[in-house]
């Protein structure tokens, strides 16, 4: 979790895409990807089964550049979200500095949400890490589908958000709150940083 | 022709970072070693870095450090025109002379040697000139030597020969440190953000950066309102290296990140999120520990700084550590006045040790303190004259009126209780009063506890300054140097500098130097060199004079039978005589009775009336008081019981 070094000055942000399967961690990335100039990104990994499921992990290195004298990275990961990934979203979770949920506001989905969340949680656990101490925020994916067939954001909250952390409502695939989303969290865990003790 | 140096381009003014520290520590070097450290120093670095700055400040420093030194500041342009100059006037020979004398030679825009053949070719000649003559050149130009076009093969490897250093662009601590430095100059204060706003923008050079903080100065000179960091922003039009996209918008027509380009915003919440929660407290700390590491102090506290989870107290701590550093920087001074090798010493540069710091220096100061000197309690005037010490008074009134020239070294000799004591002090009281006049007066004991200390704190060099700076040396029972070889050692160095620079040395000693043992011939046949003074037991008229004078000292009334009785009385010393006295008069005041000659008598003979009580035990002897035995006072009349001598027998 070395997040701040003051000998090399460089700020490195972690943060992991987590969430349910096909509910837009992958999506959101290759947004933020389509944004970020090149010089500032490095290249994309994506490890994706031919119909694009991610199979292992995608990862997006974002190089900030300099701020207040610090080389500043964000590193963004996305875990597969089919079920028997299991294993490798422990292991991509490993040094996380943040995590955003990614849900999917589908009402039907509502199961596969909360499953992911305690999924999130016993992982977390496994790396000695207690959910609740980690800087978190929600992200409730395709909103942009038609209202009979999602739940609305109160409802997402009430559902899902009992820590009451920020929650975005997003269209990840029209990129809407997909940048909040990430500013969100970058607060979140550049705010810990500060009170935390650096590394 | 020669450019007199900027006296705003010194050390002090100049803003150490990352990338011109070692340019600075060269240049510091080479000032204050000129001709010794690096030679030649060659510095490079792009325009606007501070090439002309570190030159003239190492001008500066050098004549600072030694006033006589003759420095010449100039640009090859200069040179080259006076050369020319020279030439056309037929003097060319009187321009090498001129430049081969001077003793550090600082030369500007090297990089215009380009296609200058002959200007080359003297170059050579005086850089050669000046290091045979172990003199100092400086120079600068906007390359490495290697890169200047068409430069001699000879001078390439003159130049890279000593030490090439190049300064390089500011990192951000530094470029916000010069910010802070500039508009303090400037007298201008700015909202918190501002100066690290400019900071942010990445310029070429500190030139530019300079011309920034100009405009934000003078924007905000005309508008009454203080300038923000966002309008700061907006000013310079800058690219924030935070918000690279922003780079098109130019000033006048700001646009912080258009709303389409998320990115950008991002990135600018992201700076904020960081510069506000994260980094300013942080980046103060770094800062500060930036510019005094580059001064080259200690900034072990600073750092620790850093390891602390909230900025509470972090500016109190700075300027502690920053009046540390000033408090370090005037003991420094001090001390580098007093005793240059001291002042080097790694506590003056160790904020976490201040303790040290200051004892170190009062260390120095008490070294440089005067040695000890002679007692005001023995003023010349109350030294009773008499036959018995006319010779060694008028040889002390001699060395009075000519210390160093007459008698040197004047050896008073004398038992014990004589004055010798008294006389060495009255001398020096007396020479001290001479304008300039340091007069170590000290004990022989004092003399060695105080060798043997500098000895045990590694300090015998400043001891030795000390006793050099004095210009009389009086040692009081010389004897006592026997068998200490050291100071023996020490004092003969000494009392042959003091006999080379007339500096007068007086020493006194029970016997004649010849008779005492344990000390170094040398130091025997030195002390005979001059005059050796004897003090006599005193003679009748010294007693009566010593005995009025100690009577009128108590305000007693001058009893002719009285002095003329006690005078009478032949005793070793003064100061046994002044013993007698007080015991007739504290007899008196306990009878309540005139100090008188019958008192003296019956006090110091015995009368049975005062001192005996009939039955009283007695040793037996009669003693008749006409005088049988002289010493009457000296008898033992009144024995302990026996048992009490037992006791005073076991132990």
């Amino acid at each position: 979790m070395s997040l701040v070094n003051f000998t090399s000055r460089e700020i490195t942000c972690k943060i992991v895409y987590y969430g349910p399967g096909r509910s837009g961690k992958t999506t959101n990335l290759h947004y933020v990807y389509g944004r970020v100039p090149e010089t500032r990104r490095g290249r994309m990994v994506s490890l994706a089964t031919q119909t694009d499921r991610t199979l292992f992990f995608d990862f997006l290195p974002i190089d900030l550049g300099q701020i207040s004298g610090f080389s500043t990275r964000f590193q963004l990961y996305t875990v597969p979200g089919q079920v028997y990934y299991n294993a490798t979203r422990r292991l991509v979770l490993q040094g996380a500095d943040g995590v955003v949920f990614v849900g999917d506001s589908q009402a039907r989905q509502l199961d596969e949400n909360l499953e992911s969340l305690q999924n999130l949680q016993s992982n977390l656990l496994e790396h000695g890490v207690d959910v609740r101490t980690m800087p978190l925020v929600m992200q409730y994916n395709k909103q942009d589908l038609p209202p009979e067939l999602i739940l609305t954001l109160p409802e997402l909250d009430d559902a899902l958000n009992f820590r009451a952390v920020p929650s975005f409502a997003a269209d990840a695939l029209h990129g809407k709150g997909v940048f909040e989303t990430l500013k969100g969290i970058s607060e979140l865990v550049l705010k810990r940083l500060a009170a935390g003790s650096p590394a | 022709m020669t450019s007199t140096l900027n006296p705003r381009f010194t050390f002090d003014t100049f803003v150490v970072g990352a990338a011109n520290r070692l340019a600075v520590t060269a240049g510091r070097t080479v000032a204050e070693n000129p001709g010794s450290a690096y030679n030649p120093l060659f510095i490079y670095s792009g325009s606007g870095l501070g090439k002309t700055h570190v030159l003239m400040a190492i001008g500066h420093a050098a004549k600072a450090l030694a006033p006589q030194l003759n420095i010449e500041y100039l640009t090859l342009d200069e040179y080259v025109e006076a050369f020319h100059a020279a030439i056309a006037a037929g003097q060319g020979d009187a321009f090498r002379r001129r430049f081969q004398n001077v003793d550090a030679l600082l030369v500007d825009d090297v990089q215009f040697l380009t296609n200058r053949k002959e200007m080359q070719a003297e170059l050579l000649r005086l850089t050669e000139a000046l290091q045979q003559a172990g003199h100092q050149i400086v120079l600068a130009s906007d390359r490495p030597p290697a890169e200047i076009a068409d430069l001699d093969e000879r001078l390439i490897s003159r130049f890279s020969g000593g030490l090439v250093v190049d300064i390089g662009i500011p990192d951000y601590e530094t470029r916000v440190a010069i910010l802070r430095r500039k508009s303090e100059e400037r007298g201008s204060t700015f909202q918190p953000g501002v100066l690290e706003t400019v900071a942010k923008s990445e310029f070429p050079n500190v030139r530019e950066l300079m011309g920034a903080l100009n405009r934000i100065v003078a924007y905000q000179a005309v508008n009454d309102t203080p300038i923000n960091a966002e309008a700061a922003r907006q000013l310079l039009g800058t690219t924030t290296v935070a918000s690279p996209t922003v780079g098109s918008a130019t000033a006048g027509a700001p646009t912080v990140a258009s709303s389409t380009d998320e990115f950008s915003q991002f990135l600018t919440d992201v700076t904020v999120t960081v510069g506000k929660a994260v980094e300013a407290w942080r980046a103060r700390v770094a800062e500060a520990v930036l510019r005094w590491e580059g001064e080259g102090y200690r900034t072990g506290r600073l750092e620790k700084l850093l390891d602390q989870e909230s900025p509470a107290a972090v500016d109190e701590a700075i300027a502690a550590y920053v009046q540390d550093v000033d408090r370090l920087k005037a003991l420094e001074a001090e001390v580098a006045a007093l005793d240059p090798q001291a002042a080097g010493e790694k506590v003056f540069h160790d904020p976490d040790r201040m303790d040290e710091a200051e004892s170190a220096a009062a260390k120095v100061r008490d070294g440089a303190a005067p040695p000890p000197g002679p007692s005001a309690a023995f003023p010349f005037d109350s030294y009773i004259a008499g036959p018995s010490n006319e010779v060694v008074l008028s040889a002390a009134r001699d060395v009075i009126a000519k210390p160093g020239k007459k008698y040197n070294p004047l050896v008073i000799v004398g038992k014990s209780g004589l004055g010798k004591t008294h006389l060495l002090n009255a001398i020096g009281l007396e020479l001290a009063r001479k304008k300039g006049a340091i007069v170590a007066c000290l004990s022989t004991q004092g003399f060695v506890d105080e060798l043997i200390a500098a000895i045990d704190g590694n300090r015998v060099d400043w001891w030795r300054a000390r006793y050099r700076r004095a210009t009389a040396l009086l040692l009081d029972d010389i004897q006592l140097l026997a068998g200490k070889e050291r100071t023996q050692e020490e004092l003969f160095n000494l009392f042959n500098q003091f006999l080379d620079a007339d500096r007068q040395l007086i020493f006194t000693a029970p016997a004649h130097p010849n008779t005492l043992e344990g000390l170094e011939e040398r130091i025997i046949s030195r002390l005979e060199g001059g005059l050796v003074a004897e003090v006599s037991e005193p003679d009748k008229e010294l007693r009566r004079n010593a005995l009025e004078r100690f009577l009128k000292s108590q305000h007693l009334p001058m009893d002719v039978a009285l002095l003329d009785y006690l005078a009478d009385r032949p005793t070793d010393s003064v100061r046994s005589l002044t013993g007698i006295v007080q015991r007739v008069v504290e007899a008196a005041a306990a009878q309540d009775a005139p100090v008188n000659a019958g008192l003296a008598r019956d006090v110091l003979e015995g009368s049975p009336s005062a001192r005996r009580t009939p039955g009283l035990r007695t040793s037996g002897i009669v003693v008749s008081s006409a005088g049988g035995v002289r010493s009457r006072e000296k008898m033992v009349w009144d024995w302990p019981a026996s048992s009490d001598r037992v006791i005073e027998e076991l132990r």
